[in-house]
């Protein structure tokens, strides 16, 4: 691992054992109280969990055009991040949505498609456990399609009706509620790169290990 | 293009000569409706609005165990190597494969559509060629995703149970359109924009995954 891995993995412990304290500095919305704070945890993980469906889509379309391993290690590591982050986002966003909803779930635009890209990221990693030999190439096109169909079912969902409040609204928050905010997208911003840095590095030594066993058959 | 109309013509053929996957399918489409019939109608009085459901669901569930099917009997016979081996381009196989699946999947339709018609007390037959319009462009999609999906599976373990995981996930789009299109036909007065939506976005739809699996069958079926 490199030096800089444990430094920032330091620092990534520090911001999440301060977060609690940050959130709680921040002002109570006016409408919500206290269940807004959930906010704080809900969107960066929301966000972490896009970025993870991005770069396992991009990686995987890199793998179908190269055939190199590296992007296909890539990919399986994102989409394992895509279901920790998506856990953590479908379950914040309906403890918020009973509050302030009224129920836990509604079938609109922003959660049915989480819940979709989620469930293909599970469907990602149980083709990689049980498809054996010959997955990669499966799971890479699993990948972007789930990527394209995102899209398709945001506008099919939007079509009824949204009620999630837009992204819009972030860059108009006050300073005491922003910096909160911008403060916890940090922490998980960090937390996803480590994550993602140590799971390829598995799947790295995974795959060197394997040469090696293979070298030493043919040594033989 | 006459190297996938070949291709569906022998699936054709070896289906007219067997009738394995047709018969099957058929009645496994059928009993899918009855089951929903005997789950859902209380005293004669079906649910409001659940045949457009109703429908789709049986053609999905029908689409899986044939795209499964399809291609285990290629599989069994090594067929699928040798159509592989042959010098056609791959999307031509991918597409004859594709066609060979949306005929079935139709002649399934025709079945179903009066049955549920029948069963759930629905007009799905007032308005034929919106309803023909909506079911071709849905089930063209399902199947562009499922064939390639089965294909690519054929080398896979436990091939049977992933190609459910994978298909429906991704085809959720298909039943959302299909269903809510399907649905405003039933409507006493037809409401010609939303139905309009619904198709252009199942067009959209197949547009972008058959192209998408033309690409990727042609990656994912070389080694």
């Amino acid at each position: 691992m490199p030096k800089w891995f444990f430094r920032a993995a330091i620092v990534c412990g520090v911001m999440f054992v301060a977060s609690p304290f940050v959130i709680a500095s921040a002002d109570y919305e006016s409408t919500m109280g206290l269940v807004q704070k959930i906010f704080y945890y809900h969107m960066p993980s929301a966000w972490m969990f896009l970025t993870s469906g991005i770069v396992c889509g991009v990686a995987s379309v890199r793998f179908l055009m190269t055939g190199d391993p590296r992007h296909d290690r890539l990919a399986w590591a994102a989409a394992e991040m895509a279901v920790v982050f998506g856990v953590v986002t479908l379950v914040t966003g309906p403890l918020w949505a009973r509050k302030s909803w009224g129920t836990f779930w509604i079938w609109d635009a922003r959660t049915t498609s989480s819940l979709v890209q989620w469930m293909v990221a599970w469907a990602y990693l149980i083709l990689r456990r049980y498809g054996g030999p010959g997955s990669e190439k499966l799971a890479a096109g699993l990948a972007l399609f789930g990527t394209a169909n995102t899209a398709f079912i945001y506008v099919s969902v939007n079509y009824w009706r949204t009620i999630h409040p837009p992204t819009s609204v972030v860059p108009k928050l006050p300073f005491t509620m922003g910096f909160p905010l911008w403060f916890c997208v940090a922490s998980f911003a960090l937390l996803f790169v480590l994550l993602l840095r140590m799971r390829v590095r598995l799947e790295e030594q995974r795959a060197t290990l394997d040469s090696l066993y293979l070298s030493m058959d043919d040594a033989r | 293009m006459r190297l996938a109309w070949l291709i569906l013509r022998k699936d054709l053929t070896v289906e007219v000569r067997s009738g394995e996957i047709a018969y099957t399918t058929l009645f496994f489409a059928v009993a899918c409706v009855l089951i929903f019939a005997f789950a859902l109608v209380r005293e004669g009085k079906p649910p409001e609005d659940g045949a457009a459901g109703i429908l789709w669901i049986a053609v999905m569930l029908a689409g899986n165990l044939a795209l499964g099917r399809a291609f285990e009997r290629e599989r069994q016979a090594e067929t699928l190597r040798a159509l592989l081996l042959a010098p056609a381009p791959r999307p031509a196989v991918y597409l004859g494969k594709l066609l060979g699946i949306v005929v079935l999947l139709a002649a399934a339709e025709v079945l179903l559509v009066p049955l549920v018609a029948l069963l759930f007390q629905a007009r799905l037959l007032a308005h034929p060629i919106w309803l023909t319009a909506i079911l071709a462009a849905g089930t063209t999609g399902f199947a562009a995703v499922g064939t390639l999906f089965a294909a690519m599976l054929v080398r896979a373990r436990s091939r049977d149970v992933l190609l459910p995981v994978l298909l429906y996930p991704i085809t959720v789009p298909v039943i959302i359109a299909g269903v809510r299109g399907t649905a405003a036909l039933l409507q006493p007065e037809l409401e010609v924009d939303i139905v309009r939506f619904w198709l252009a976005l199942l067009i959209a739809f197949d547009a972008v995954f058959v192209t998408l699996s033309l690409w990727t069958f042609e990656a994912v079926m070389t080694d």
